[in-house]
Order: structure tokens, then sequence, then C-alpha cells
């Protein structure tokens, strides 16, 4: 073979190699060189590479302290302090699993608002979107079991209040409890299974799930703020007319996005890594208790919209239930959106008000389920939960008797 | 799919046998699939040496003053022995009282038998309660003092929860407009000798 085709060099037969072994080749095609994005993303399309990107940093930031953290009630604590101090460059590794695990949920939030403007959840998308939320299912179970770890004292309370959530099941609650806990209490034993579920059980499901999201969105191709389907008018060259090659157009684009990204996640990490208390809590700093409760026991932020809901029920069952159906009504928007169009430029007012609702209500329960649960702020919690409810609850009648605009044939796009 | 079924006929297929077998094998093996989780899942319940842990716990009482609190540490929980004194008892029997509990009979918190009543406990001098606010679990404090500085003028003593503010009265009994819903739980225990209790076993009542 070489001898007839003399002008292949080494480097080229090798790829040649492993190609008629193995579809490397072809796979880069499909899914970078080859796969044709819209060529109208706009800034809001950073954050689902930037969540990859935050991915893997967890991932590697999390394998280097496994290798000198101890998942046990009598020695965590210490270890983490151990980390901090005494261990190489241990702080920064430290710090960059969690500013990463606060950063992680801003910009899965951006990423999911994103398909909520875009109506990126829409036909033929549906399991794109089924996908994500199972993501960020995962993602909230990692970042729960991932908070033990550290053994503080508002790990161990925090851990003790969402699992007693369970309790409120009838029937089996008690018991059930008992079974997550694997003891009579928030223990060792409890803090050694969360330790398994955050370093192996969860980030297998997650680099799973992220697979299929992606091959799930590569199969039907992305959506854009036009909310245009690219593929229904191709070129002669057999590819979509508003299409580009996601590399290197795109790779370029996020690789700016990510020095963006970088740069603020570098100013939090060396200069606030504690958030004021809101990445890492104060009460945290004292090694658990289980006879001392912290004086106020809050989640940490990215929790608290759905905290501030199950404080706001007075009844302890329907205030879990409530909690678990505000995160799990987003896997149905597929069919509680009834509008012709996806994208919020071509929706009407209705749709614009009940979504501008939602983005309110959604950073004001972030910021009640923070504070103490006193009177007003309780009724300030009803208030907002309700709209929560009614953009799910009423987007089959809204988005159906919705003004939409006619969408154009073609993506808005103006070249620079 | 119907020209495929049809040709495996030609072949002499027998489709029938065929598709028992298909769900026989799926049957036996999902049922198989499900006894293989036991195991796993039932490695989640308290081990041996939880539940050993868990076991009852004694204290001696005996040399407990009137109006003091003794607490024992029962499954990880704080257990709250108060031996009341009879001012203390003489508050609890105060009719005003009761209208400003929310559950004054104990109907809708959780007791064993022998302790629902007036004074939640087997032997009304001690008083036996699990230590955790029934709001969101913290560790009340003891304030017994009446009009407490803090707690106002017709405080009548008893516990106060500085996480949310819930207030408990000398038997455990929760206050009206307070975030907890239900009086502190009583664990299950009895009194093996006059001076010693034991957490974590029902007494037997005649």
């Amino acid at each position: 073979m070489s001898a007839t085709m003399p002008e292949k060099g080494k480097m080229a037969q090798l790829v040649d190699w492993i190609d008629a072994r193995f579809p490397m080749t072809r796979f880069m095609k499909e899914h970078a060189s080859e796969y044709y994005a819209p060529k109208n993303f706009n800034f809001w399309y950073y954050f689902g590479s930037l969540a990859l990107v935050v991915l893997v940093l967890q991932i590697v930031t999390g394998i280097f302290l496994t290798m000198n953290y101890k998942p046990s009630a009598a020695d965590a604590f210490a270890s983490v302090e151990y980390i901090m101090r005494d261990v190489e460059w241990g702080w920064l590794i430290r710090y960059m699993h969690s500013t990463g695990a606060s950063a992680f949920f801003i910009v899965v939030y951006l990423h999911m608002f994103r398909g909520l403007m875009y109506g990126s959840y829409k036909n033929p998308r549906e399991l794109v979107w089924i996908f994500g939320m199972l993501i960020y299912l995962c993602l909230m179970a990692e970042a729960f079991f991932g908070y033990l770890l550290p053994w503080g004292n508002m790990s161990y309370w925090g851990a003790q209040v969402i699992v007693s959530l369970f309790g409120a099941i009838p029937g089996i609650g008690e018991s059930l409890v008992e079974w997550i806990r694997g003891d009579y209490y928030i223990s060792d034993i409890t803090l050694n299974r969360f330790f398994a579920l955050h370093v192996i059980a969860l980030p297998l499901a997650l680099v799973f799930l992220v697979i299929a999201h992606i091959f799930a969105l590569h199969e039907v191709g992305s959506n854009n703020p036009d909310g245009i389907e690219i593929k229904k008018l191709k070129g002669p060259d057999g590819h979509p007319v508003d299409g580009i090659p996601f590399h290197p157009y795109y790779t370029v684009k996020d690789l700016v996005g990510f020095i963006v990204f970088a740069m603020v996640f570098a100013l939090v990490l060396f200069f606030a890594p504690e958030m004021g208390g809101y990445f890492l809590e104060h009460a945290n700093f004292d090694p658990a208790n289980p006879l001392q409760t912290p004086e106020h026991i809050a989640p940490v932020w990215y929790f608290t919209p759905f905290y501030a809901i199950l404080r706001a029920v007075p009844n302890k069952l329907m205030g879990v239930a409530l909690m678990g159906a505000a995160v799990v009504l987003f896997v149905f928007l597929p069919w509680l959106d009834r509008s012709k169009v996806k994208s919020i430029r071509y929706r009407g007012w209705l749709f614009r008000s009940f979504l501008g609702a939602f983005a309110v209500s959604f950073i004001a329960l972030g910021y009640l389920g923070l504070m103490p649960a006193t009177p007003t702020y309780t009724l300030a919690a009803r208030f907002f939960g309700v709209i929560y409810f009614a953009f799910f609850l009423l987007m089959p009648w809204y988005t159906r008797i919705d003004q939409t605009k006619p969408v154009p044939e073609r993506v808005t796009y103006h070249a620079h | 799919m119907t020209s495929e079924v049809g040709k495996s006929n030609e072949e002499g297929v027998d489709g029938g046998r065929r598709h028992f077998l298909l769900v026989a094998t799926t049957v036996t093996g999902i049922a198989g699939a499900a006894l293989t989780a036991v195991p796993f899942l039932a490695s989640w319940k308290p081990s041996a040496r939880a539940q050993a842990l868990g076991a009852p716990v004694e204290q001696d009482i005996s040399k407990l003053e009137p109006g003091a609190v003794v607490k024992v540490n029962w499954r990880g929980q704080a257990i709250f022995i108060v031996r009341r004194s009879p001012e203390m008892m003489k508050q609890l029997e105060d009719p005003a009282l009761a209208e400003r509990l929310r559950d004054p009979k104990s109907e809708q918190s959780e007791q064993p038998k022998y302790a629902k009543n007036d004074v939640r406990s087997l032997k009304p001098e001690y008083l036996v309660l699990v230590g955790v606010c029934t709001h969101l679990g913290c560790a009340p404090l003891s304030r017994f003092n009446p009009a407490d500085a803090e707690l106002g003028a017709d405080w009548p003593g008893g516990f106060y929860c500085p996480c949310h503010g819930s207030k408990f009265d000398l038997a455990g009994r929760v206050f009206k407009d307070v975030p907890a819903p239900t009086n502190l739980k009583v664990p299950p225990y009895r009194f093996v000798t006059d001076g010693v209790v034991q957490i974590g076993v029902d007494a037997e009542v005649a």
C-alpha cells in the first residue's frame, strides 16, 4: 500500500492503521469536524461546553482529593484540614473542587434556562432534555453526598435534615431512613457509604448520562436561538445552509468562553473560595457534633429554592412531595408546552411573562431558602412557590393561546 | 417483520416454542437478577455492630438532684432525664398552661403508651425525653427557671430551641405559635431498679 501511495506520511499511515481497527476518524468527523451546528449560537450556548469542562475538573480534583481524604467519622474532618494545611497544593485542589461544585450548578442552571428560552426541550429533542434532567438529578445527589464528606457540623446536620425528609413517606418512611443511614443516626457507616456513592457510583452514572445527552443531541442536531430546524434547508453539498462544522468554528468559540470562565473561576478560587459562606458554609468549620445543631441550618445555595418550597408548606409530607415535584416537573416540559414555535423570539407576551416570573421566583425562593423562616419570609415563599408551579401547570393553557409570531425560513445571523 | 416470521416458518422454525423460550428465559433472568440484588440492598441495613451499638443504655439516676437534668447518648441522640422538683410539678398542673400548649394531651405526639399522660412520664417525678427538636432536629436547651430573662415573664420553665425559637414545657409539650409541630418525643424506657433507668426498652405496664 505504501508503495502505491508514497505521498502518505508516517502519521497518516498510523491514522489509517487505527481507522482500520477503530472508528477514530469517523468518530471525530461525526461529532466534531462534520457535525453541523447552527451558525447563530449566542452567549447562552457557552454553558453546555463549560459544564463538560467543570465535570472534568471535578473528576480530576476529586481523584486527587481521595488520595489524602479518609472516609471515616474519626478521621474525615482532620484529613480535610490535613489536605488544606500539610499536603503540597492541597488547599488549591480542595478549593478547586469546592468552588467547582458551585460553578457546576451555576453553569447548569444557565444551560437549563437557555433550554427554556429557546424551547430546546421541544420535539424532536425530548430525549436530549430528559437525559439532561437525569444528569441534573445525579448532580444534586452527587452534591448532597459530597457535602457530608468534610464531616463538618453543617455537613452533618444538613444530611440529617435531608435524610429525615424520607421519613415523611407514610408507612415505610422510618425504616427507609434507617436503611439509607445504615444506622440509627448519621454515623461513620453513613459517611462511608456516601463516600462510595460520591466517588464511584454517581460519577459513573454522570459520565454515562453525559455521553447519552451528547449522542442524543448529535442525532437530532442542535437547536438555536431562533428555534429553527436547520436540517430542513440543505445546500447542494448536503449540509444545512445555516450550519457550520462544530470543529473548528465552535471549538474556537468555546475556547474563548472557557478562558473567560477560567478567569472568573480563578478570581473566586484565589480571593473568595468560601464566597462569604455561600460556597463553604461557616458552620462547617466545626467538626460534626451529633449533639449540637448549628444555630441556623441552610443547605448550600444551589438547593435553597427547593428548600424554601419545603419549608413553605405547613404539612411535612406535602412539603416533601411538593419539593420533589418542583424538580421532577421539568421532565414533563416537552409535553406541557403546546406552542407551535420553540424560541422566545417568536413567542407572545404570555410565555415571556410566565418565563420571566418563573426566573424571578426561582431566584427569590433561592434567597428565601437561605434566610430563617420568619412568618413574613414564609408568606413570601408561598407566593413565589405558587408562581413557580403555575409556570409548569398552566403551561398547556398559556402556550396554546399565546400569540406567536411567524418563524422565518433562515436563522437570524449578522456577519461580523 | 411479518415477512421474517413467514421466512422462519418456511425454514421449519417453531415460532411458538421460540416465543415460549424467550419469555421463560427473560422471566427467569429477571427473577435471578432481583434475587441477586437482595444481598446488595440488605447490606445497607444497620450492621450487627451498628445494632449492638444501638442497644439499650442504662443510666444511674439515684444521685440526680431535684430540678437537675442528665443527658445520655442513645443511638447518637441526646436523651434528657430530668428529675422534676415539686415546684416544677406544680407548674405543670396550672390550668392556664394547658391553654398555651398546642397538644396538651399528646394526641398528635410520639410517645410510648405509658407516657401518654399530662406529665408525659412513667413516674411523674422523672421526665425522659429525646432531646431533638421536632421541627428540624436541633438540640433544645434546658431553661428550667420560670420568668427567664430572655424568654419573658410568663415563661413557666421548660426547653427552648435556639435554632428557630420553639418552646416546650417541663413535660416536653410544645407551645402554640412556634415552628415545632409536636411535643418532644419520649423514647422507650423502663426502670431497672428505682435508681437505674434503661433507655431503649419499653416498660411493661400492668
